[in-house]
């Protein structure tokens, strides 16, 4: 029962890197840019989500509030500084978006203060379900794990059954290529990007009542979605949900059994350090055994 | 030429003013972190030792000051670039510092031909042998509130807990501070520093029932905690100890309705009666609009104690010797009440347990529960041979 508690916190993680990297991967895969800036949209949405739902009492508008707020300030930040960007090296595009990091950490600082604010949550969000006999789980966590769904299902129906789909699939094995069949690319680029900063918008929502809603809570997140994204295979949808749900598992397990486990095969003074230094690690740890096979990652976009 | 002449007036009355101020003001070097999430902090740091001097028309004892306030971005290199700087313009009064990795920076070039006075962090290291003559604090020794939340535990009548820290020396160190002084059963948990989710471990301290947890997570790291020790149902059924840093009142405001029922360990009591700390309460809400946090509190009361030495010494500071028995033997009406210092120029002072719970409108209050000590001298005192 208790593994089974733990493999929905897991599913959570990873239905929660999965709405970050998806977005991170297909502008990575698309745009060819190395975006560090993905985490403050994210930052933007849960704010959006939190302030809204104080200021209105409506939970569900301050998600509407968080899926808007992050698509306009992606479409600002693409238009105005993204665009320069495609064509430059990763140097610059590296440089540039930690230089966007940096201000729009400031930007909501002047906006909403230091204080971080507590998202309203209705009755029912708070309250449990029972999964099966003996495991009552909360509403919101199983709410995430919708959102991780619903997004990954939604995702595959737009990139293979859509003529969008098409075209960001032909972007990301040649944009050239695309561009000279007629196809406005700038648009494309800018519809990619948007999209991206909305689902970044949705995790921010879905995020705001579980985690702490402050400035900054962007970039502490964002080393663990390139690490899924690498996993995974860089541009790849599908690459991002199997690598989300295998960082997410690895992390939620490790966390739950190895420190139980050393305990019993090892002394405690040892098993301790060990065990923290280990649960610190498993994701990297991961990573290194993935790329070590695959150094193009599970599932990479390009064969 | 009109620009010229009032230029040329504003640059004369300017002479006449400082030439007028006979006294060279005391320089406060005020090294603090005001950027990354823990930003907050150190704003309602600066905040409360801004409000002292400013309750005194620039003064604190009656000695003009500046405070020179300088963000030190979490970086221990950064401040302590900072500091050097600071020291080469002849600054010799510091204080600010947050984060004890970053005092570590700072320590040296402060207090070699100065005074550092802690508003906030004081490591065991420099607690013990290796206490320091011009080195005060006027906050709290690191280890104190976790041997508190220990004592408190003990008296609530717990026998088996669950405690958990992120895996660094800080969070180390409260574990550490926690076993010292409480009796009954610990089951140990590391977390990740900076870790997100907790549910993992929440369903572990489910499973294992224990009467209470005591946790250590500052900043955003407890919010996400007691956010979510909230949402799993748990704070309803496991009660929760924690030192005052991991639910400080903007932290209690970001995790709001399901923070009920938390028992906090704290220095400064807000609602104490102490007409000192009335007024100071006042003073901030009016000048802020916020309720002032213990990082506010803690630091006006070294902004104040550095007052009542800066009078009796008038604020010389080239007479070290004075100035540090100025410190020393400093009386003043501290908001926590009784002040004075241990042999290692710790603060003796009174700890104390509150609980969250709702108030008459809804809106959560921290209730006082118990005194924990009166007059507590920290654990490393004796050690000291200054």
């Amino acid at each position: 029962m208790l593994l089974l508690e733990q493999i929905l916190n897991g599913l959570q993680y990873s239905a929660l890197l999965f709405l970050l990297a998806s977005g991170l991967t297909l502008i990575f895969g698309i745009m060819g840019v190395i975006n560090l800036a993905h985490g403050a949209f994210y930052m933007v949405g849960a704010f959006c989500a939190a302030y809204t739902a104080m200021a209105t009492g409506s939970f569900w508008l301050g998600g509407l509030a968080a899926l808007i707020g992050s698509a306009c300030y992606g479409a600002l930040i693409e238009t105005s500084i993204m665009r320069r960007l495609y064509s430059r090296d990763h140097l610059d595009q590296v440089l540039a978006t930690l230089a966007v990091v940096f201000f729009s950490n400031e930007l909501l600082t002047l906006i909403f203060g230091r204080s971080p604010p507590a998202m309203p949550t209705p009755e029912w969000y708070s309250s449990f379900v029972q999964v099966l006999p003996g495991l009552m789980y909360p509403v919101s966590r199983l709410l995430f794990i919708a959102a991780g769904l619903l997004v990954a299902v939604g995702m595959w129906l737009l990139i293979n059954h859509t003529r969008l789909g098409m075209l960001i699939r032909a972007g990301a094995d040649d944009h050239e290529m695309v561009g000279a069949l007629g196809v406005n690319i700038a648009r494309l680029y800018t519809l990619v990007f948007v999209f991206g900063c909305a689902l970044c918008g949705l995790a921010g929502f879905m995020a705001a009542p579980l985690l702490s809603v402050e400035i900054g809570m962007g970039e502490k997140i964002l080393i663990t979605t390139f690490v899924v994204i690498v996993v995974g295979g860089v541009g790849s949808v599908r690459g991002a949900l199997v690598g989300a749900l295998l960082i997410g598992m690895v992390d939620s397990l490790g966390r739950a059994y190895i420190p139980p486990l050393l305990d019993q095969l090892l002394p405690s003074e040892t098993s301790g350090t060990l065990s923290a230094g280990l649960i610190s690690a498993s994701a990297y740890i991961v990573m290194a055994l993935v790329l070590l096979v695959r150094p193009r990652g599970l599932l990479p976009a390009r064969a | 030429m009109k620009n010229l002449v009032l230029r040329a007036c504003l640059a004369t009355s300017l002479c006449a003013a400082t030439a007028a101020q006979a006294v060279e003001p005391v320089r406060i070097g005020f090294i603090t972190t005001l950027s990354t999430p823990a930003g907050y902090l150190g704003e309602d740091s600066r905040d409360g030792f801004q409000l002292a001097i400013d309750q005194e028309d620039g003064k604190l004892g009656g000695v003009p000051v500046q405070l020179i306030v300088e963000d030190d971005g979490l970086q221990p290199a950064k401040a302590k670039q900072i500091a050097d700087r600071m020291s080469l313009d002849g600054i010799s009064l510091y204080t600010g510092v947050i984060f004890s990795n970053v005092l570590a920076a700072v320590i040296n070039t402060a207090t070699k031909d100065g005074f550092y006075v802690s508003n906030n962090t004081a490591p065991s290291t420099l607690a013990g042998e290796k206490c320091m003559a011009n080195y005060f604090v006027g906050s709290y020794q690191n280890d104190t509130p976790h041997e508190m939340a220990g004592v408190a535990a003990n008296e609530l009548g717990y026998k088996k807990m669950v405690i958990l820290a992120p895996n660094y020396q800080g969070g180390r160190d409260a574990l550490a501070g926690f076993k010292r002084t409480f009796k009954g059963e610990v089951t140990e948990i590391y977390t990740k520093l900076n870790q997100l989710d907790f549910s993992v471990e929440l369903a572990r301290v489910r499973s294992l029932a224990p009467d209470a947890i005591f946790q250590f997570h500052p900043g955003g790291g407890g919010i996400n905690f007691a956010k979510q020790y909230g949402g799993s149902g748990l704070s309803a059924q496991i009660p929760m100890v924690v030192p005052v840093f991991s639910m400080d009142e903007r932290m209690l405001a970001a995790v709001g309705d399901v923070a009920k029922g938390t028992n906090i360990v704290t220095l400064w009591n807000p609602q104490s009666d102490n007409p000192a700390n009335q007024a100071f309460v006042k003073a901030f809400s009016e000048k802020y609009k916020r309720a002032p946090t213990v990082y506010a509190a803690q630091t006006y009361d070294t902004a104040r104690l550095i007052g009542a030495a800066l009078k009796t010494s008038q604020g010389n500071l080239k007479d070290q010797a004075a100035f540090r028995a100025a410190m020393k033997n400093v009386k003043f009406d501290s908001i926590r009440g009784d002040f004075s210092f241990a042999q290692n120029q710790h603060p003796v002072i009174d700890w104390y347990l509150l609980q969250v719970q709702a108030g008459a409108d809804g809106k959560l209050v921290e209730v006082p529960i118990r005194t924990l000590a009166t007059r507590h001298v920290d654990s490393y005192a004796a050690q000291c041979a200054i």
